[in-house]
């Protein structure tokens, strides 16, 4: 039930999202492009959501700025999935040291205030340290990147316990005696009895860094403007509360749904495993 | 649990020392230090003047020494100048501190307070469950900066109730209060969700076990075995949950600072961040992380007192 509840949610968002540019020929206007006669518009038949501050559609540009919430969403549950898989994996498999190590490091992650930290690695020039700046792609990227540090942890947390429980059991003894190299042993038997709680860890992670990319834009720090994201749509809305509060609703809406339909399929996906 | 407590206060200072030096390097990299700013704001300045300010305040010095010079100056109490307040960091630190504990302690109370009422709600009535549920995950989805915006635009612009934002002026309590609220609210709205889920499946836990069967069949009124029976046991996940949550709770209190304007630690961290004032930065930084460790650590501490099974 929650599962397909939030896979319908989320099945809905991304069809909207993709055709973004099917709704842009049809109401004919550019989600980019300032009009300045027509600041803070009401919900019309040509603006269906009315405008904003510089007189762009809002609707064209929630849809747009889905692909970029999305994709960072997206970006980030591979990231901190793949890496977060690895860390825990190596971290049962060696144990001893190793593991040792990698967990206070987690520990330590876990224990500090991750959006302090996540404002100063954002405010970093990457111009600086020889990467472009200012593109989307770059700042979806640079969001992702500066997000994954921090979403590994839950993954490998899950990864290391799940794969601890798998290594005791008989079918590893019995293919480590069949000859069976460690590498092969860890992807082909470990992995795939691992995947549903790793798959759950990833819905969640797609959540929180919806949510956390949706701060740091509305910070000023995620991605820049004119490139629509349902945060950065929202940081001039604390001043248009008295023009426009309806401008104010609808991007937060939107990642309101994103987030909880993510945030079902994963309960759907936990309820389904017990 | 004297070796936990330095166990764990050992690895808190090498958490703090490898934060400090990693946000080091990372301010380097961002844009504009103070001599850029100094060479920008005024014509007259040429490149020698910059080169003789920065050999002045040894910032033509490697990475690494200056990173020593600021650790020997902080281990010493010297916590340096804020650029930005034109004051000894420590002077802008220590009441920003206490306003983010302030509105922390009151939204951390409220939300234990009501997602443990919610939680009982949801565990007693089996009716009520899935509705408690839905609040939780909906209220955990809302984006804590969105959250603020919907409460100023209904409590101070629509309604006209309470102010959009800053500190009282006077000091007086209700005034005090009045400002408060909207930040509070909104802090313990989000933090709601996670202590009503996990006291409502940590109370259906404990309604089931055989201790309550033996209370029930005493003649027990259920006020009595929820409250003195099952509540003592269903508390300890719910003090694990503030030991993890410490940290996204100063996270929530940057967000809520900037949008009420309330100078606290979080809104400190960003406008020094925002303005390059590395030293206060840096402080603040370490300090949040501190408070948020040790508040963690009490909370670890407090957990093994609850629950004697859990070995020291």
């Amino acid at each position: 039930m929650r599962l397909w509840l939030g896979l319908a949610l989320l099945g809905l968002l991304a069809a909207g999202v993709v055709a973004a540019p099917l709704v842009q020929l049809r109401f004919d206007q550019d989600p980019f492009l300032p009009d300045l006669l027509s600041r803070f518009a009401p919900p019309s038949y040509t603006h269906p959501l009315g405008t904003d501050d510089l007189g762009r559609d809002i609707l064209l540009r929630l849809l747009h700025g889905g692909r970029v919430s999305l994709s960072v969403g997206l970006a980030v549950a591979l990231g901190a999935g793949g890496l977060g898989t690895a860390i825990g994996l190596l971290a049962a498999w060696a144990g001893g040291w190793v593991d040792a190590v990698l967990m206070r490091v987690a520990d330590g992650l876990l224990a500090l205030p991750s959006l302090p930290l996540l404002v100063v690695l954002a405010a970093v020039d990457t111009g600086r340290i020889g990467l472009p700046r200012g593109e989307a792609l770059s700042d979806i990227l640079r969001i992702a990147t500066i997000l994954v540090g921090f979403g590994w942890v839950p993954v490998a947390r899950l990864a290391r316990a799940a794969a601890l429980a798998q290594f005791g059991r008989d079918y590893i003894a019995a293919a480590r005696i069949a000859g069976a190299s460690e590498a092969r042993l860890l992807v082909r038997h470990v992995l795939p009895n691992i995947a549903a709680p790793i798959a759950v860890a990833c819905a969640l992670s797609v959540a929180g860094a919806i949510l956390a990319e949706s701060t740091l834009s509305f910070l000023g720090l995620g991605i820049q403007p004119p490139t629509p994201s349902w945060g950065n749509m929202l940081s001039g809305a604390q001043e248009m509360v008295f023009n426009a509060p309806l401008a104010a609703i609808w991007p937060g809406l939107a990642i309101l749904l994103a987030v909880t339909a993510c945030t079902l399929v994963a309960d759907g996906v936990r309820h389904r495993l017990r | 649990m004297l070796r936990l407590l330095i166990g764990r206060l050992l690895q808190i200072a090498v958490t703090l020392l490898l934060v400090s030096a990693l946000t080091w390097l990372v301010m380097g990299a961002m844009p504009g230090d103070p001599v850029d700013l100094a060479m920008m704001s005024d014509p007259h300045l040429t490149p020698e003047d910059a080169m003789r300010m920065r050999a002045l305040h040894g910032a033509d010095q490697p990475l690494l020494q200056r990173y020593l010079a600021w650790a020997t100056a902080v281990l010493q109490g010297d916590f340096g100048h804020s650029r930005l307040f034109a004051v000894p960091a420590a002077q802008v630190l220590w009441p920003a501190l206490g306003s983010t504990l302030v509105l922390l302690g009151w939204s951390l109370a409220l939300s234990a307070l009501l997602g443990l009422l919610l939680g009982a709600l949801g565990a007693t009535q089996p009716r009520a469950a899935p509705a408690v549920d839905a609040l939780a995950i909906l209220a955990q989805s809302t984006p804590t900066f969105w959250l603020g915006i919907l409460l100023i635009i209904l409590f101070a612009v629509e309604l006209g109730w309470l102010p959009a934002g800053g500190t009282a002026e006077a000091s007086g309590l209700g005034d005090a209060a009045r400002y408060l609220l909207l930040p509070v609210t909104t802090l313990a709205i989000v933090n709601l969700a996670a202590y009503a889920r996990h006291s409502m499946a940590a109370l259906q836990a404990e309604l089931g076990a055989d201790y309550i069967r033996t209370a029930r069949m005493k003649g027990l009124p259920e006020s009595v075995i929820l409250w003195r029976h099952a509540f003592p046991n269903a508390a300890i996940p719910v003090v694990t949950l503030f030991a993890l949550d410490a940290g996204s709770l100063v996270s929530g209190a940057l967000v809520t600072e900037t949008i009420f304007a309330r100078p606290g630690m979080g809104k400190l961290i960003y406008d020094a961040i925002m303005g390059n004032d590395y030293n206060l930065a840096l402080l603040a930084l370490l300090l949040a992380a501190l408070v948020t460790m040790l508040a963690t650590l009490a909370a670890d501490i407090a957990q093994r007192l609850l629950d004697p099974r859990i070995a020291t």
